[in-house]
């Protein structure tokens, strides 16, 4: 597999949130506005970058019985280490994103990586993979957020487009909700009509 | 009273999936059938009250002590990693009954946010550790409580008859939305 379907494939054909449905609850939790879900999801891909590089190149020390616990250690190490970097240079969005942020260790999508791709392929290719994976999970946040933004405070990152709120229910929970069953239900029809 | 309040806002007001947004794989993922959503609700409960507690204790007694509260996600996790196999090594010994209900969702417990997302909450909220046991009791009810409302209504709706694209998963969001919203209503209760 050429590195560019490998690099292409986590943005369109396996895009995590609209075909996978994996990591839901940042998706749903974060997005009530562009900026946020842009930064939730690019803290999700350095994760996953690195996570996917590590166990690439420990894979074969690894014991096959203590394989998910090790990957669970790695995947914790490098949150750590983005939660600290973002609480010491964007405290605003480190505040706002809160739980959501040492929850990137139970994101399926970074364990999921880790088990299905970087275990058993070399560290070139688990280095794309991830951030393909990456960054089409940061699309998906991206454009949700910007949708929930647009219609929730008629706004989009930050610019404001209408005087007085927009419809409040996107903003609100069953918003996320509702908007990602569309977003899902529009690609699904896309990805239909390509195939 | 108090211990009242945290229950009753815990499951409905503050909702773990209809408001937290947590817990929301397995709260997709296996309500299609109810049977499955009260096996995973059990599975849910007795994890999330154990590891609540365990995680109290090591913050408290270990990582204050020690000033090593930037250890915490790490430790978190690994104790839940942790206590979900010794839960499941007990439960085989001791109750092969419960074992055989349980046996196939405690796997899937590691990774579910809400599990960790409420010991790191419990923390946050600064609860003492009574109130703690009360409030990861409360959040595995509030979570089967969403899950049993939405598999039963996934049920039924194999037979209607709805839009292609929106079969399956989007319309479990739709449904999910329409929940949540109505959950909404609860919010002047405490």
């Amino acid at each position: 597999m050429n590195q560019w379907n490998n690099f292409s494939k986590g943005i369109f054909k396996e895009n995590a949130v609209f075909v996978q449905v994996l990591g839901m609850c940042p998706t749903l939790g974060v997005t009530t506005s562009a900026y946020n879900g842009l930064g939730m999801g690019l803290a999700t891909t350095f994760v996953l970058l690195m996570s996917n590089i590590v166990v690439s190149m420990v894979k074969g020390f690894i014991p096959d019985k203590v394989r998910i616990p090790a990957y669970i250690v790695i995947i914790a190490s490098f949150v750590t280490i983005v939660e600290l970097i973002m609480q010491a240079f964007v405290p605003v969005l480190f505040d706002e994103l809160g739980l959501f942020i040492p929850l990137i260790v139970v994101n399926c999508l970074v364990l999921g990586r880790s088990e299905a791709f970087a275990s058993k392929n070399n560290v070139l290719s688990s280095a794309v993979d991830g951030l393909g994976m990456g960054l089409g999970f940061t699309l998906a946040l991206f454009m949700l957020g910007s949708i929930r933004e647009l219609l929730g405070s008629g706004a989009w990152l930050g610019i404001k487009f209408i005087h007085g709120d927009g419809m409040l229910l996107f903003i609100l929970a069953p918003g996320a909700f509702i908007a990602l069953a569309y977003l899902i239900a529009i690609m699904n029809r896309v990805n239909r009509r390509n195939a | 009273m108090e211990y009242i309040i945290i229950f009753i806002s815990a499951i409905f007001v503050n909702n773990i999936v209809l408001a937290k947004f947590l817990g929301i794989c397995p709260f997709i993922g296996v309500s299609s059938r109810l049977e499955t959503s009260v096996g995973m609700t059990g599975a849910v409960a007795f994890v999330m009250v154990i590891a609540t507690i365990v995680t109290y204790l090591i913050q408290y007694y270990i990582l204050k002590p020690l000033s090593i509260g930037f250890m915490q996600t790490i430790t978190f996790i690994l104790v839940i990693a942790a206590l979900v196999q010794l839960v499941e090594i007990i439960l085989k010994k001791v109750s092969p009954a419960l074992y055989q209900a349980l046996g196939i969702y405690l796997p899937l417990i590691t990774t579910n946010c809400a599990v960790l997302g409420v010991a790191i909450l419990t923390i946050q909220n600064g609860y003492n550790l009574p109130e703690a046991a009360v409030f990861s009791f409360a959040t595995a009810i509030g979570f089967g409580l969403a899950l049993v409302l939405l598999s039963s209504m996934r049920e039924s709706l194999d037979l209607v008859d709805i839009p292609k694209g929106m079969k399956g998963i989007p319309v479990a969001f739709i449904i999910a939305g329409i929940l949540s919203m109505a959950f909404m209503g609860f919010a002047g209760l405490v």
